[in-house]
């Protein structure tokens, strides 16, 4: 099993209102090693907290969290530090630094591989730039290899964070987004890249995405989020456009993210 | 509908009187107890005799194997305040680390505290007890710089390094790497031409402070005016000071260069 | 597309680069070392390592007697006041440059588009004055005074006096000049003189600032003229020179606290001095 939530809860406490609330409230899954499964749901309903959490990015307030089949927050730092370099969280925005090279922003995927002099050395010369060249290009991004991050377009930066995560070794691949800023061909081919990757690797691939059509004709299960609650958990057969239409009722269903929703979701502070 | 006018409100607060007050007392204050004689400060025979000291310096001192000696020790001057913002530059950055709560709040205050108490001791003040161990010298200097910036630029980059959005560098630690080597990876990149921007300002600063640590034995341009000064050679000490100027000039102009190349690239 | 044997290879095209500019750095680096006698080495050997000891172990307990502490706050209020002299000073000496200096307040120019010529050398020279008093370190300063007006406060208040006042005028000069122009050039056309255009139009906007930049550099004259004790200029400053002198560890641990509580509570006044006249 890759991930097991019983009756997770997460809260934060919220700028919006004076008292916290839930982000996560009473959530259970189970996840298999290998499954892809896509999340989906109306903003602010807690799709980057759940992939943080999987991502052992913070603690729960309640209930059970376990990831390859152990408790995260039962280990001791450096066993739960070397539980973080089975899992890859990719968030929203692409975290790479501007100013840096491609390069260099992709070859950070090995960090957790690398010692200390080996990363320092890195920096100075890259030292594995043929591998960052192959992950760019299944992306077709190979002739950006020494450009410079702010040169980039915002398409591209996305496709850029997830060359990092072809170069990591991660057993599970949690992915916030990866297709917002992305034209429908280009987000086809960057799909298709990442499912690829983790059918070969048997990684877990947990993805949100706003395009539903995308998740309904690529991944086998989706879970529909709302609120802080799974509201469905099914195979994609059995989803109907009624329950979209439920998941996603009161919403402007725009593809376009919530500011606030985002900004509330990025406030949970990580814990190490 | 006969309201009371409300008093408008006075142009100055009280409290802000009672506060210029304080000042002017603390002004005349300081003037009393210092019991400076003015009389005597700008009567005809003070102004002459300054006159005549002034002229004591013209013309400066142009020999050529004198001006050999003023190259050598522009070049220890120079040396001292580049050597020593370099190293400060370096230690900076590994004290600002504990310093912007990487490595807890306790570890945090501790190294502000030291931070502080490095840069509260002006550079003189450390090169005099630093002469202690390093001996008479432009090593002392160097330290003394060393020390005294690391305090200055410490502060600084830490608190760079909190106005810093911390997404970047969280994620590389939630996959997995380690909090040193996500500072290098994702946060430097990003404040490394502002920290090099303070350091080079920095360097302006120190230029000054190392052309005088020599009055205290550490070497350089410093030490050479001592000396002359105190051998009463006013014309070697005008082309000392001459040549102190020059040399504050021209660092002030490659910092300000190198500041506009950064910034530009 | 699986990437070819013979282009897999993706050389970095900084490196070469990095390579010149680390060796252009190391040789600049080599006679930095050699001239600036830079041998940490002398840090551990035995004579160095037992003069420190020597001395660092007599900073416990710091010296405490009556007398001593009692010619210390004596000392530390001669530091203070010839700090605000120096600074009162300079205040005075650069008013007058300011006004001198800054153009915004010429009334020919705004006439004719361009100064008169004599009013132009005027500004020149001020500026000129200004440049000359600040770039001599104020440690020289009171290295020359010393010799001229002899040991003692006089020769640091006047040094904070001169260098200081060029550090204001300037810094004043450029404030006025970049705040709002129009208020003075509207009362300098309606007939105001120089002094009123700049007391109700340019001070004004700019007062939080220059006063900002006041206290700022009141805390720095307070770490002036401890370092100029040490050429003989007085307080807390020279008797740290003299106790050094004699190794008194104690007694220097005790001034080095107080120097530090010293420079800690100046920093208070001027934050809330900043608060308050700002």
């Amino acid at each position: 099993m890759s991930f097991v939530l019983r009756c997770t809860s997460v809260r934060y406490a919220s700028t919006e209102r004076s008292d916290s609330f839930h982000a996560l409230n009473d959530v259970s899954l189970s996840i298999a090693q290998g499954e892809q499964i896509a999340l989906i749901g109306p903003s602010g309903a807690g799709k980057t907290t759940l992939l943080h959490t999987m991502a052992c990015a913070h603690r729960t307030e309640s209930g059970e969290l376990s990831v390859f089949g152990v408790e995260p927050w039962a280990l001791s730092h450096a066993e739960r530090h070397a539980l973080r370099a089975r899992l890859f969280l990719a968030p929203q925005t692409p975290p790479l630094p501007p100013r840096q090279r491609v390069v260099t922003a992709v070859l950070a995927g090995c960090l957790p591989q690398w010692s200390f002099w080996q990363a320092i050395a890195s920096l100075v010369r890259p030292s594995d730039p043929d591998t960052a060249y192959d992950a760019l290009a299944r992306f077709n991004l190979q002739d950006k290899l020494y450009a410079r991050v702010d040169r980039l377009s915002g398409g591209e930066r996305q496709r850029c964070g997830m060359a990092r995560l072809l170069v990591s070794k991660a057993d599970a691949f949690l992915v916030d987004e990866p297709l917002s800023a992305l034209d429908p061909t280009l987000a086809l081919q960057t799909l298709a890249t990442l499912q690829q990757e983790a059918t070969s690797r048997n990684a877990t691939l947990v993805c949100s995405l706003h395009q539903v059509e995308l998740a309904l004709s690529h991944f086998p299960r989706i879970v529909g989020l709302r609120e802080g609650r799974i509201v469905f958990d099914a195979p994609r057969a059995a989803v109907t456009e009624a329950m979209i239409a439920e998941l996603y009722r009161n919403e402007k269903h725009t593809g376009q993210d919530d500011p606030v929703a985002t900004q509330a979701d990025a406030h949970i502070t990580p814990q190490f | 509908m006969n309201q009371r006018r409300a008093s408008p409100p006075p142009i100055i607060e009280p409290a802000t009187i009672a506060l210029l007050v304080g000042m002017l007392a603390l002004v005349c204050a300081s003037f009393y107890s210092l019991t400076i004689q003015w009389g005597e400060l700008f009567s005809a025979d003070a102004m002459r005799s300054s006159l005549e000291f002034l002229r004591g310096f013209a013309p400066p001192e142009l020999a050529w194997t004198f001006l050999v000696k003023i190259a050598g020790g522009t070049l220890e001057t120079l040396s001292m305040s580049t050597l020593g913002t370099g190293i400060a530059f370096v230690t900076g950055i590994a004290l600002a680390l504990p310093a912007s709560g990487r490595f807890g709040s306790v570890a945090r205050s501790f190294i502000r505290l030291v931070l502080n108490i490095l840069r509260s001791i002006p550079e003189l003040v450390w090169a005099v007890i630093l002469l202690i161990a390093a001996g008479l010298g432009p090593f002392a200097g160097t330290l003394a710089l060393a020390v005294h910036t690391t305090g200055v630029l410490g502060r600084l980059f830490a608190d760079a390094l909190e106005n810093l959005p911390p997404a970047h560098e969280a994620t590389l630690r939630i996959n997995g790497a380690s909090p040193i080597t996500a500072f290098f990876y994702a946060s430097l990149p990003q404040i490394l031409p502002q920290l090099m921007s303070y350091t080079l300002y920095r360097w302006e600063n120190n230029i000054r402070a190392a052309a005088i640590l020599g009055v205290v034995g550490a070497g350089g341009l410093g030490q050479m005016l001592k000396y002359h000064l105190s051998l009463f050679q006013m014309q070697q000490a005008a082309s000392v000071i001459i040549a102190m100027l020059l040399m504050i000039t021209v660092v002030d102009a490659a910092s300000f260069w190198l500041r506009r190349k950064l910034t530009g690239n | 597309m699986t990437s070819n044997a013979a282009f897999a290879h993706h050389p970095d095209p900084a490196w070469r680069g990095r390579i010149t500019a680390t060796l252009i750095a190391l040789l600049l680096l080599w006679p930095m070392l050699i001239a600036g006698e830079f041998k940490p080495w002398i840090l551990l050997d035995a004579q160095s390592l037992g003069a420190t000891w020597h001395f660092l172990s007599g900073f416990f307990p710091p010296a405490h007697s009556r007398e001593f502490l009692l010619l210390i706050l004596e000392a530390t209020w001669q530091t203070i006041a010839i700090a605000t002299a120096g600074l009162t000073l300079a205040l005075l000496g650069a008013i007058p440059l300011t006004l001198l200096a800054t153009s915004s307040l010429s009334v020919s120019r705004m006439e004719s588009g361009r100064m008169r010529f004599a009013g132009a050398v005027i500004r020149q020279i001020a500026r000129w004055l200004l440049v000359l008093l600040r770039s001599v370190p104020e440690l020289v300063w009171a290295l020359l005074l010393v010799r001229i007006v002899g040991l003692g406060p006089t020769a640091g208040v006047l040094a904070i006096a001169l260098t200081y006042s060029g550090m204001l005028g300037k810094v004043y000069a450029e404030i006025l000049e970049s705040s709002e122009a129009h208020a003075t050039q509207s009362l300098l056309k309606n007939g105001s003189g120089r002094l009123a255009a700049l007391f109700y139009g340019a001070l004004p906007a700019s007062a939080s600032e220059l006063v900002s930049y006041t206290t700022f550099r009141w805390e720095c004259a307070i770490r002036g003229s401890v370092v100029m004790g040490f050429v003989g200029a007085g307080g807390i400053g020279q008797r740290m020179d003299e106790s050094m002198k004699m190794l008194a560890g104690n007694e220097v641990s005790t001034m080095l606290i107080i120097f530090v509580l010293l420079v800690a509570c100046a920093d208070l006044v001027s934050t809330f001095l900043r608060k308050r006249l700002g």
